[in-house]
């Protein structure tokens, strides 16, 4: 038996892979709002934090774990699509700070609402599978069943994502109704119907996200729950490049790691610390984002 | 058949189109010519829902167009090739053309081999992305892409801006190959009016959104006075 895979490395490795691909999702999610609108959704982690509530509170009704999760994600592209119809559809053009202060104000709001209906308490999800890490030649490997799935779960996400963006006939309308919006609509594109979908798929990407954070034994569900990952996820957005899905991946990824490492051999104290110099160094070397392949961005 | 009449478009005090009535004839080349501010974009833009009128009415074969939505409008057959073209550069040639074809219900490897037989050059390069395509090989992909929606009328708006002389002969050529092989309505805005006035059959001449003339092309053609103050044509 090997013994760095029950080493400090390989365990930090794997813990930092683990929340990377959290934050990653977190990413992707606002990258696929703002590629297709142009709005930063700071109510990200809210939304899907609603849906998680209203599909995951049905177990209370003796509906069991994944026809909840199915009705959560259902609830996640139906608050998506409302709210880009409701509250976002008047936005755009408006000057970048407007969506900025209502999404901001609609975080608020739907935090307030949700611990008025549903308290602060965090409320435990069980999880569908064990968290308990697997032991190698008697010693902890740094993975668990359920991080095991919360890895799969990121990949099948995002698989399903880019083989829609490349492979469909709805991808290539997503995707030409956000570099062109108004080519696309002589071209008899709904560009309309699309800015809604890239909404509903980015609330019920953040609803799947949600799941898996509130399903963390040491967290469980509060309506604050996605406030600390959403901060990660978006430095990992800004970092990755607002317009790059690989890029939000990777670096919601790299980040998960290089915090994991910190908060084990410095102090835990230093993570936010660390993810804010990430953030300023990284604004200052490539401001567009590591992976976004034009500097300039036509509006 | 497109009716218009009595068509006033502004953009806040400034009037870009001053109550213009016009007929374009099912199968015919309309050229719509004049300078710089004439309004003919905002003509073309009005037709195809981008820009809505103060007043006036357009009808294509009795339905009017007039504040429907321009997805809508593409959907009733109205195919527009917007100046400085519009190909997707971030697309590759065939993804262009299948965003094209999204409306129709023909096949589309059907569309795509009529495309490629009409265009052999888009065909050689249907994996290249269309930013990497010259001035003349993006002018074709746009016009692709309008036709393998099957549309009945099209809009084409400064086709031979940027284009080398030649490159607009085969052009014009193309467009009235066209027009008489699928009977297409077609409404052409140019400034370059001598290549236009070649192959339409009908002209109109725009000055400052009014309508300064409407006839036949060879008539337009021929008048001195129309080439010598609207058209710039000096001998």
């Amino acid at each position: 038996m090997d013994p760095f895979l029950t080493s400090r490395i390989m365990t930090d490795l794997l813990g930092g892979l683990t929340n990377g691909v959290v934050y990653g999702l977190v990413a992707l999610s606002l990258v696929l709002v703002w590629r297709s609108t142009g709005i930063l959704n700071f109510a990200q982690g809210a939304m899907p934090m609603v849906a998680t509530y209203l599909g995951m509170g049905l177990l209370s009704y003796n509906l069991s774990y994944w026809p909840c999760v199915a009705v959560a994600i259902v609830a996640g592209f139906t608050i998506g699509g409302i709210t880009e119809r409701v509250l976002v559809r008047g936005l755009y053009g408006k000057p970048e700070i407007n969506p900025i202060v209502v999404m901001v104000g609609f975080l608020i709001v739907l935090e307030a609402v949700a611990a008025a209906v549903w308290s602060t308490k965090p409320r435990g999800l069980p999880s569908p599978f064990s968290a308990i890490d697997w032991q190698i030649g008697g010693k902890p490997f740094g993975l668990s069943d359920f991080s095991v799935f919360e890895i799969l779960t990121a990949i099948g996400v995002m698989a399903v994502i880019a083989a829609l963006f490349r492979f469909t006939k709805l991808g290539l309308q997503l995707r030409a109704s956000a570099i062109a919006p108004e080519v696309s609509r002589l071209l008899g594109v709904r560009v309309g119907r699309m800015l809604t979908l890239g909404w509903m798929l980015s609330t019920a990407v953040g609803t799947i996200t949600t799941i898996l954070v509130a399903s963390n034994y040491f967290t469980g569900l509060t309506p604050q729950v996605m406030d600390g990952v959403f901060a990660f996820g978006f430095i990992a957005a800004a970092v990755g490049g607002l317009d790059s899905p690989v890029g939000s991946i990777v670096a919601g990824v790299s980040i998960g790691i290089i915090l994991q490492f910190v908060g084990d051999y410095l102090n835990s104290n230093d993570i936010i610390l660390t993810a804010l110099l990430i953030l300023v160094v990284s604004l200052m070397v490539r401001p567009n984002g590591l992976f976004t392949r034009s500097s300039a961005r036509r509006v | 058949m497109i009716t218009i009449e009595n068509l006033t478009v502004s953009f806040g005090a400034v009037q870009a189109l001053r109550d213009v009535t016009m007929q374009v004839e099912t199968g015919k080349i309309t050229a719509v010519l004049g300078a710089n501010g004439a309004g003919k974009t905002t003509l073309l833009r009005t037709i195809s829902g981008l820009k809505e009128p103060v007043q006036g009415s357009i009808l294509l074969d009795g339905r009017p167009l007039v504040r429907e939505r321009p997805e809508n409008i593409a959907r009733m057959g109205v195919g527009h090739v917007p100046e400085g073209r519009g190909v997707i550069g971030e697309f590759t040639v065939e993804e262009n053309l299948r965003l094209g074809a999204m409306i129709t219900k023909a096949p589309l490897n059907e569309g795509l081999d009529e495309q490629y037989r009409q265009f052999p050059v888009l065909g050689e390069r249907r994996k290249q992305h269309a930013a990497k395509l010259s001035g003349g090989e993006r002018q074709m992909l746009a016009m692709a892409r309008a036709l393998i929606a099957r549309p009945t009328v099209l809009l084409l708006d400064e086709p031979s801006l940027g284009l080398a002389p030649i490159v607009t002969a085969q052009l014009m050529h193309t467009i009235h190959d066209l027009c008489s092989s699928r009977n297409l309505t077609v409404i052409l805005v140019e400034q370059n009016a001598s290549s236009a006035l070649r192959i339409a059959d009908h002209a109109v001449v725009l000055h400052l959104g009014t309508v300064v003339a409407n006839d036949a092309a060879s008539t337009v053609a021929a008048d001195e006075k129309l080439r010598q103050y609207y058209l710039g044509m000096v001998e």
